[in-house]
């Protein structure tokens, strides 16, 4: 890909962030942290790409540590969001929502 | 292991796996929406994984499958394991993980750069690909040995005072200078040294920016580590031309800032003043105690908080940290009750920085089951005290003091408060009269006419009080 279509697709990304972002309810600012935190181990790509390659027997292992390390927060975010989510209840509606 | 990018369909996979990226924040708006949102992230990153291992030649699939599995149980246990309160220092541990993995996928591109498709098989790195790897590794060792100050911090491992090296600024700037120079000459020579000097002093950086930050700016620190480790993913997204990556790390990293964004405006202070750290040290220590004794001020007991709130038409809870320091949240829940039963209406105040990080009060009264439709931020309700006939504060102390809206000279001057001296009764629940907040800046409401304090840890005093209101 040309760099130019990649910065593109970068610049449009934050403004599209900055948007959604400000849309987020301020109660649910800290699953905001924690999910945000879940979905940039998307660089658990990059890890998964180093530990399959051939060529760099120190290239492979550090891709593997990067992708126990990237698991650790994949799962553990999403997970801990999603028990962050299921306490917010409305009033009189103890059970909604599990 | 040929090319990253080849492939369309593996590039239409990862740009779904973004949107449901931006669809997982968008569900935020609401609470309702809110867990929608979540498995749409889920979904997404199955997907960005799935598509990387179908479309590569994945020779070591078991070590992968090995790695993912130690790293998910852990991260799952310790998901379900972690209280509440600890949350702050939870998402500071999140935080270092990305960065460092960060630095590991670019320490592992740099050593194989062909099986990134970041140079031709035998040749040196492209020219482009070296500037995002420098940023890259360098923002991942930034948002790493940052968070492990932060954790530490938050933790309690370490003072929350804090640490002032002399001549920092200096220090500081210096070593900025000399990252970015290096990326710069990075592109002219691809030594080893020259990619390892700037990984050494990209992660001594992180350590000496958050340590001078003292235990109240936290909120600060905490979004601005979030908003780099989403910079990280972006920079790596670039050298792996990776959409997913890319869009990913947009989102977090503008996220992160607007969040750093909205706490510093709460605390009406400029984000260079909060990086440059310092506030709340040594000042606040000498200068409140004293006073604080010689001043009349009216001492009540759980008796008396039961009874005028049990006469009051209107109670507004303002909860802060001390609330989540001494796990009170679950009785708070159970006074309300009573209150309720007893015809009492009773909300909640939250300030934008109460706490150690952006919505974490909310958080722990949803922990505690408190409806969320009974929580106010700062705006909606601070028009309410007026027509209040008891504010009760239990471990908020400058997110409530009124020397921010007339003392010129406070260090707080400026800051939106909640105006609880507003209330026809002020209930102020606090350990004792000598410690000031982290402001280091004693409060009014202390001793005014329609204050009455009551000192004990926050927790027992509550208890007490839904014993009281039992009677």
């Amino acid at each position: 890909m040309e760099f130019i279509s990649i910065l593109s697709i970068f610049v449009l990304a934050c403004f599209v962030g900055y948007f959604v972002v400000w849309s987020v309810t301020p109660a649910l600012h800290t699953p905001l942290m924690a999910v945000t935190n879940a979905i940039s181990s998307v660089i658990i790509v990059g890890a998964l790409i180093a530990s399959a390659a051939a060529g760099s027997a120190t290239s492979k292992w550090l891709g593997l540590a990067a992708v126990a390390l990237a698991s650790v927060n994949i799962f553990g975010g999403f997970a801990v969001t999603a028990r962050m989510l299921a306490m917010y209840k409305k009033k009189d509606r103890p059970a909604a929502g599990k | 292991m040929e090319q990253v990018v080849a492939n369309p369909w593996a590039m239409l996979a990862y740009l779904v796996a973004g949107v449901c990226f931006i669809l997982a924040l968008r569900g935020l708006s609401s609470p309702v929406s809110s867990r929608r949102g979540n498995r749409f992230g889920m979904f997404g990153m199955t997907l960005a994984v799935g598509t990387t291992l179908v479309t590569h030649q994945i020779a070591s699939l078991p070590e992968i499958a090995v790695a993912i599995l130690i790293g998910g149980a852990f991260g799952l246990v310790t998901a379900r394991k972690i209280a509440m309160t600890a949350m702050p220092q939870l998402v500071a541990a999140f935080h270092s993980l990305v960065g460092l993995a960060a630095v590991l996928v670019a320490v592992a591109a740099y050593l194989n750069p062909t099986a990134f498709g970041i140079a031709e098989p035998g040749g040196a790195i492209h020219q482009v690909s070296r500037i995002e790897m420098g940023l890259g590794i360098a923002i991942g060792a930034i948002t790493f040995s940052g968070s492990v100050i932060a954790f530490l911090k938050l933790n309690g491992n370490m003072s929350g005072k804090p640490i002032m090296l002399p001549g920092r600024h200096v220090i500081n700037l210096g070593t900025l200078a000399l990252i970015l120079g290096l990326i710069a000459y990075f592109l002219a020579d691809e030594a080893p040294w020259v990619f390892f000097t700037i990984t050494g002093l990209s992660f001594l950086i992180g350590f000496l920016l958050i340590i001078p930050i003292g235990g109240a700016d936290m909120p600060v620190v905490v979004s601005m580590l979030n908003s780099y480790s989403g910079w990280a993913a972006a920079a790596m997204g670039f050298t792996l031309h990776n959409t997913a990556m890319i869009i990913t790390g947009a989102l977090v990293g503008s996220s992160g800032a607007i969040l750093s964004y909205i706490m510093c405006a709460a605390m009406n202070r400029s984000f260079i003043s909060v990086i440059a750290g310092g506030f709340g040290g040594d000042s606040g220590a000498a200068a409140g105690g004293g006073q604080a004794i010689d001043r009349p001020w009216k001492r009540g007991s759980a008796e008396d908080a039961a009874f005028l709130m049990s006469q009051a038409e209107q109670v507004i809870i303002v909860p802060g940290y001390g609330m989540a320091v001494a796990q009170a949240q679950h009785a708070l829940r159970e006074m309300a009750d009573q209150l309720k039963a007893q015809g009492v209406t009773v909300k909640y105040a939250i300030h934008p920085v109460a706490g150690r990080m952006p919505g974490h009060m909310n958080v722990l009264l949803a922990e505690a089951n408190v409806p969320y439709d009974e929580v106010f931020e700062l705006e909606d309700i601070n028009s309410e005290f007026a027509q209040t006939d008891v504010a009760f504060v239990i471990g908020a102390n400058d997110v409530t003091n009124p020397a921010a809206k007339t003392d010129k000279s406070s260090p707080i001057y400026g800051m939106p408060v909640l105006d609880v001296e507003k209330a026809k009764t002020v209930l102020f629940v606090k350990r004792s009269m000598g410690g000031v907040g982290y402001a280091g800046v004693d409060n009014e409401v202390f001793y005014r006419d329609n204050t009455m304090m009551l000192l004990a840890d926050a927790k027992k005093m509550v208890e007490e009080i839904v014993k009281a209101l039992g009677h």
